[in-house]
């Protein structure tokens, strides 16, 4: 049987580990050099550190998934710098680049593990050089060594606001300020349910006392007002607070991201149905508890099937694999089984507190002003989708993210959607008076990432 | 309750909004039903090509006529849908190609198409980024491209201004003929009643077209299209070849939008999807054309769903079976430059029984002839 | 946007062209960290005329670090290992 995995994260990694724990012999796909997926990226040679420094909390399970990800390696049909750029699910087939090389791939049955990325909510100003997302913040630093400026202000809400302005100031970095959307009621309330999850709470009490204790600038219950900045560089940020006084911070960078979404495209492209969980406040795909989709042969594992974060990755990525085996006659431990299945429930609980403690703030990207970018590639503002949607809502039916996208390009460039499309759905349904829900999701379209035309000679 | 009106008309593509517009002009009550979203298929999600030249020559007294309203779409219906008369360049690769394109200036010349041929030379000179492939050229000049996603909900919006009512969602799953009126109802439960009705229903015309006792041979046709990142703005033409298997066209926003081959489909659901070998044999065609597309990205490729009849051009004109209905469907994945005026033919067709159109070519019976 | 080597500074240099000029880099050094950190302040133009961009995902998803590399052609800079002697150009 061929089965592919796409992904080499903490889902990817425990998946193939279960199928060739079974006797197969995977093809295994992954984008980056040397596997990881984000949140155990592996510099590249020549800065590989201490994992203890380079992981901090999660050094021991980092290094464990290293070892695991390169004893598999030589017992798998190992793929790593190759895109999948599209999924047939009637003819089974993958199609990838690798270094400018196209190949088509037959499957069997495959494994998606295609991982998450920030999601973000445009703010004036957000394009200017200096203004990354937080793991892009986070990535600059474990997997380079470097700050995405010399004093940088941190911005959004979740988990990983404070993770990594403590890395940040841990290394060296001036932290100008950390600035979460999030009230401090909201989180505290949810703080029961959080203390349930184990160590990922206290971590993230730890990081907060940590910053305050050495003077960082925190307020939550904020509301962002610009990024300030020049075609040269960010110069600061002003915010409101939640008494309504504005606020103003200088820095040469900003971090910003609310939470994380499912990179799902190539679970979109093989036609798993998509629900939005509002929970998430994310379009997820359809999956059961242990991974299977309505789409013969297609699972799914990972924070590309729904957040859950790394420790979920794992289990789901070695659950996803038992359920492919079961299905196609294979005999799994039954024990195994049933204790993935308890590990998978328990995570779940402290999820749902951990989205209440960090909520999407839907009403932040519903207010954005007219004139803010929305759309970065094709350089779109809010008032042009609101303009659109309210002449089309005049005569016809009130218009959809693809309808609207058909009118105004939103969601139309390089990134397709991944970066604007939740912001794009809130203004939408707002300007509609609908819930976000209602207006649906960008859908995906081949290729997942731009590929390049070849050069005559090569065709021919 | 039943809506009665003057005229029904089923499928709210290009043709099908153009009809509804010209109609509701001239005083004409008038029911559009669309199934999904006007412009959803074929009509909305073609390559955009505004093009007369190449076209069967029963096409082109059509062509010519609907290029005539593309040229006042602004003041007909509020927008020019981003159209731009940037010509038309058909290109030959080998001199069968040349020699198809010397015989087609007959044709443009009977139909008063403009047309200039340029020679081996010329064509390198006037169009230094074409490929060495390139052996000759005729250039249309008042042809050009269009934005699709834009045409035809803006002919929509205008139809509803002028009375029209259109409506979206609304899928017909009940037809019958009492005789003198057809009967109509739509998934949703409402029903329609009038002596009129056009087939304008794209593909799934056929099954429409069957149920008054007059099958044809369509079959679903899905155009295979992409579209590059931004690059600097330097095609000028709508660029077409001998034969077909590759078109493109840079937008002013730097995009190329390639097309070529066909995707797959099931016009059942309905979807369509490029197919991802069709969309490489289709672009290593176009960087033959225009060597400097090497290294530039695709970013989105995408289909639609057509009908496309066995001779390539489509079904117009009256009903042989029943009184009242009228066909205009089944334009073979060439139909967006033509919908404009096919509306305006249509009306002439329900309002005063004749057009100076010659449509004897598009006559639904045509496929029983050879049948017979 | 000036990219700050915080750790991991003793790292073999290495020599690249940007837009002809030369810059220095570290072994291990992703484009855009080359780029970015030796002060090319940013890595293209946005083509809708609303300003420079430098990166903003920098895990290959937000397309907006897009740099050409003679011989390589267009490669996202993010996930592009510098090597000596590349010549690089913005967009």
């Amino acid at each position: 049987m061929r089965v592919a995995v796409v992904g080499a994260g903490p889902a990817g990694v425990r998946a193939v580990e279960a199928l060739v724990a079974a006797g197969l012999t995977p093809v295994w796909i992954d984008e980056a050099p040397d596997g990881g997926g984000r949140i155990y990226q592996r510099p590249p040679p020549g800065l590989l550190r201490d994992p203890g420094k380079l992981y901090g909390f999660e050094a021991g399970p980092a290094t464990a998934l290293h070892a695991a990800l390169d004893a598999l390696k030589p017992r798998t049909d190992w793929r790593p710098e190759t895109l999948v750029w599209h999924l047939r699910p009637g003819a089974q087939r993958l199609s990838t680049l690798h270094r400018g090389r196209q190949a088509e791939l037959a499957y069997d049955a495959a494994i998606l593990c295609t991982g998450a990325m920030d999601r973000v909510i445009p703010i004036p100003g957000w394009t200017w050089p200096g203004v990354t997302t937080l793991g892009a913040a986070q990535i600059a630093l474990k997997t380079q060594g470097c700050g995405i400026g010399r004093r940088v202000v941190f911005l959004g809400t979740g988990p990983l606001l404070w993770l990594v302005a403590y890395q940040y100031a841990k290394a060296g970095a001036q932290v100008a300020a950390v600035l979460d959307t999030t009230p401090f009621a909201t989180k505290a309330m949810a703080a029961p349910g959080l203390l349930r999850g184990g160590t990922t709470f206290a971590k993230g009490l730890y990081y907060t006392a940590w910053l305050r204790a050495r003077g960082v600038r925190i307020a939550e219950g904020i509301t962002p007002l610009a990024i300030e900045g020049t075609a040269h560089g960010v110069t600061g940020v002003a915010w409101r607070d939640s008494a309504g006084r504005t606020h103003h911070v200088d820095c040469d960078a900003t971090g910003m991201g609310w939470g994380l979404k499912p990179e799902a495209q190539l679970a979109d492209l093989a036609a798993v149905p998509f629900r939005f969980d509002a929970q998430q406040h994310n379009w997820v795909p359809q999956r059961d508890a242990a991974g299977r989709t309505p789409v013969p042969g297609i699972y799914l594992a990972g924070d590309g099937a729904g957040i859950g974060g790394a420790e979920v990755a794992e289990i789901a990525g070695a659950r996803a694999a038992l359920a492919l085996l079961e299905d196609s006659g294979h005999r799994v431990d039954a024990a195994q089984v049933t204790r993935l299945d308890a590990r998978l429930a328990r995570q779940a609980r402290f999820r749902t507190a951990l989205e209440r403690a960090f909520p999407f703030p839907a009403a932040l990207a519903r207010a954005m002003a007219d004139d803010t970018i929305l759309c970065r590639c094709e350089g779109l503002r809010a008032g042009e989708l609101r303009a659109a949607a309210r002449a089309e809502a005049a005569t016809g039916p009130a218009p959809e993210v693809n309808r609207a996208k058909a009118f105004t390009r939103v969601g139309m460039g390089r990134c397709q959607g991944r970066i604007c499309g939740a912001a794009a759905a809130e203004i939408l349904a707002a300007e509609l008076g609908r819930d976000v829900a209602e207006v649906g999701r960008l859908r995906g379209q081949p290729p997942v990432k731009p590929i390049p035309i070849a050069p005559a000679a090569e065709a021919a | 309750m039943t809506t009665s009106c003057d005229v029904l008309i089923q499928g709210g593509g290009g043709a099908g909004c153009s009809a509804a517009l010209h109609m509701a002009q001239r005083g004409l009550r008038v029911v559009l039903l669309e199934r999904g979203l006007v412009g959803g298929q074929a009509s909305g999600v073609n390559y955009g090509g505004v093009r007369q030249q190449g076209r069967h020559p029963a096409e082109l007294p059509i062509a010519r006529r609907s290029r005539e309203i593309w040229g006042r779409l602004k003041e007909l219906i509020g927008t020019d849908a981003e159209f731009e008369v940037t010509g038309h360049l058909k290109l030959a690769r080998d001199e069968a190609e040349e020699a198809e394109l010397i015989a087609y200036l007959d044709v443009a010349k009977a139909y008063d198409l403009p047309l200039r041929m340029i020679g081996r030379n010329a064509i390198h000179q006037e169009y230094a980024w074409l490929g060495p492939k390139v052996v000759a050229g005729s250039f249309a000049p008042e042809d050009g491209s269009a934005n699709p996603r834009l045409l035809v909900p803006a002919l929509a919006r205008a139809a509803r201004a002028a009375g029209a009512d259109i409506r979206e969602h609304a899928e017909v799953v009940e037809h019958a003929h009492d005789g003198t009126r057809f009967h109509l109802r739509t998934s949703g439960g409402d029903s329609f009643a009038a002596p009129v009705l056009l087939n304008m229903a794209g593909f799934w015309g056929g099954a429409l077209a069957a149920r008054f006792g007059e099958p044809v041979p369509v079959v679903p046709l899905s155009p295979n299209m992409a579209v590059t990142e931004p690059v600097r703005y330097f095609i000028e033409p709508n660029l077409g070849v001998v034969g077909g298997n590759v078109y493109l066209r840079q937008i002013r926003r730097g995009n190329v939008i390639i097309g070529g081959g066909h995707g797959e489909s099931d016009p059942a659901v309905p979807w369509s999807r490029p197919l991802p070998e069709v969309t490489l044999q289709t672009l290593r065609r176009a960087v033959e054309l225009v060597p400097a597309l090497a290294g530039v990205n695709i970013i989105r490729s995408w289909s639609g769903i057509d009908g496309k009849m066995p001779d390539r051009i489509p079904v117009i004109g009256p009903s042989r079976t029943t009184p009242g209905l009228f066909h205009a469907f089944g334009f073979s994945g060439h139909g967006f430059q033509l919908g404009p005026g096919i509306g305006a033919i249509m009306a002439e067709l329900v309002l005063d029984g004749r057009t100076d159109i010659p449509l004897d070519a598009f006559r639904i019976d045509r496929f029983l002839e050879t049948a017979a | 946007m000036k990219l700050v080597r915080l750790r991991d500074d003793a790292r073999p240099r290495i020599a690249l062209t940007l837009e002809g000029a030369r810059i220095e880099a570290q072994q291990g050094d992703t484009l855009l960290t080359a780029l970015l950190a030796a002060g090319a302040g940013y890595l293209r133009e946005s083509e809708f005329e609303d300003g420079p961009r430098a990166g903003f995902c920098l895990m290959g998803a937000c397309q907006d670090c897009w740099v050409t590399v003679v011989g390589r052609g267009r490669v996202r800079a993010c996930a592009t290992l510098a090597e000596p002697g590349m010549e690089v150009s913005r967009g």
